[in-house]
């Protein structure tokens, strides 16, 4: 890979420690993946965040970079462990809260924003058409991908720690127009009539189209919180973190229907379900917000509980960024939900929070918060926002 | 005594006792970093440590997190001297650069047998 005069300093250490350590890292991973310069980048998301993934080896290392890394470009954070206000609430332990603090200072000593969310894209980070960046979070990347049109590859978070610290990523992957080219059409035929539909086509286009970039067909509408639900399933299961919908992503116009064609019909859907539910009637949690919620959904959910209780012994959980909790508080969504027995889980998720053992079986609205929680060894029930909000109220699944 | 010559993923200099293997290593959840022994069940490697060896295996696998379990191990001095890789990945070599744990990769994997002496220098791999 070719350096610049300036890059070459930085990897001989003329810029300190974290940036000496951020160019060997970009350089590396340049080599091995046939890169052949860095190229700026607009914005950093920054994933690795959970103590209970980190452990105290990725403190150590965090600590380390903190010591003179200082950011370069916009940089947010994914999800932590837990509530950093509301921890005690969910349960987390006091040993837990106090090296995920510290976790959070060091990152915060970078100069990386606080944000804890997979959806940087609802919070102020948001990338133009065509930008290049540097994000981790799979579903952050293929959202920013396909949905904003911008070019990002899927990064861990020590390469995505690495760019911040330098501003710069090794130009292969998917910042090469002909490496973002669709290679498998995919024919929808299904109706799709609720936010858990796009889950389940996630999973079903995932399977079909593994490692693959799909071309999508037949699909008439989309909002917001439909393709955010429809990229993190798409990706958890297999895909590329890229799709079109022709007539609804940009860039779709200019790609060619690639040849290779596969259907998905209402069986496919019927089948996702199958594969992602479980056989299991009494639900003891109940977690929307995978990815974190938009206001929209929020307000959704204030609008269905409202007046009503969720039931003993079972939790409701509502996961969303901290400023999205803020603006629900002003509008009086935050108090209804409370009022009715739900918790706000800001800054986590069930993916990264420490939750194996607490729970038995779990009621969302993501196909992807299946997944994560099986590895928590619950059960699993994927439904509408009305099906999760009737669960928590009634202790059960009625299906 | 043979000579290979491979890509520095990175540069430095180790000598120790090769372990081999065809399999690849999921260092998140796959080797104990207290210990340096792996834990994968039916690994080839299976209750065997890493700790001080020249670890030869194909490549990295699993979580993006084995980079931060690598750099735990060396901290904890239960770390390979040193790594070779068929044709390494993200994870691994992410992992070897935090953790400045010499490192090649393009390497013949099969001119190596367990039990070898190996040295490691840089891009270069010595069978003594």
């Amino acid at each position: 890979m070719e350096l610049t005069k300036q890059e070459k300093a930085m990897l001989d250490g003329k810029e300190g420690y974290a940036v000496k350590k951020s160019m060997e890292i970009l350089v590396a991973l340049g080599d091995i993946f046939g890169a052949e310069k860095l190229i700026d980048v607009g914005s950093v998301q920054v994933a690795g965040v959970s103590y209970h993934n980190l452990g105290d080896a990725g403190l150590d290392f965090l600590n380390s970079l903190a010591e003179d890394g200082r950011v370069k470009v916009l940089t947010t954070l994914n999800p932590a462990g837990m509530d950093l206000e509301n921890w005690q609430q969910l349960g987390i332990s006091p040993e837990f809260a106090e090296k995920q603090n510290l976790v959070i200072d060091a990152f915060t000593r970078m100069g990386i924003l606080v944000s804890c969310t997979c959806t940087p894209y609802l919070i102020g980070n948001v990338p133009l058409y065509g930008e290049h960046i540097a994000w981790s979070e799979s579903s952050a990347v293929t959202f920013a991908n396909s949905v904003l049109g911008a070019r990002t590859n899927r990064e861990g978070g020590p390469s995505a720690l690495a760019a911040a610290f330098v501003g710069k990523t090794p130009c292969y992957g998917l910042h090469l127009d002909e490496n973002r080219v669709p290679d498998i059409n995919v024919q929808v035929n299904a109706e799709l009539s609720r936010l858990s539909d796009w889950g389940a086509l996630g999973y079903a286009i995932g399977k079909k189209a593994e490692n693959k970039i799909p071309y999508i067909s037949g699909i008439k509408k989309a909002t917001l919180d439909e393709l955010k639900s429809f990229g993190a399933s798409l990706v958890t299961y297999g895909a590329k973190p890229l799709f079109y919908i022709k007539d609804i992503t940009p860039g779709a116009e200019l790609r060619q229907q690639p040849k290779e064609t596969v259907t998905i019909e209402k069986t496919d859907l019927d089948d996702a379900y199958n594969k992602i539910n479980d056989q299991v009637d009494e639900i003891d949690f109940v977690c929307v917000g995978c990815p974190h919620c938009s206001i929209k959904e929020v307000a959704e959910i204030a609008d269905l509980i409202r007046g009503k209780k969720v039931a003993t012994g079972t939790e409701l959980w509502v996961a969303t960024s901290r400023t999205t909790k803020q603006l629900a508080d002003k509008h009086g969504y935050t108090a209804i939900i409370e009022a009715a027995g739900g918790k706000f889980a800001c800054d986590t998720c069930m993916a990264v929070a420490p939750l194996k053992g607490r729970f038995k079986a779990l009621a969302t609205t993501s196909a992807k918060g299946c997944f994560y929680s099986r590895q928590n060894l619950m059960k699993t029930k994927m439904g509408s926002m009305k099906e999760c909000v009737d669960a928590a109220v009634t202790g059960k699944w009625n299906n | 005594m043979e000579q290979l010559k491979g890509r520095i993923i990175y540069r430095g200099k180790a000598e120790g006792e090769a372990l081999v293997t065809s399999m690849p290593i999921s260092f998140y959840g796959g080797v104990d970093p207290n210990t340096g022994v792996i834990l994968e069940k039916g690994h080839e490697l299976e209750g065997q440590s890493v700790k001080d060896k020249i670890l030869v295996f194909p490549q990295g696998k699993g979580s993006t997190v084995g980079s931060y379990t690598l750099y735990r191990m060396k901290k904890n001095n239960t770390a390979p001297a040193a790594m070779i890789n068929k044709e390494t990945e993200t994870i691994v070599a992410v992992g070897a650069i935090i953790s400045e744990i010499p490192f090649v990769d393009k390497i013949d994997l099969s001119k190596i047998k367990k039990g070898d002496t190996v040295k490691v220098e840089n891009e270069n791999v010595t069978i003594l």
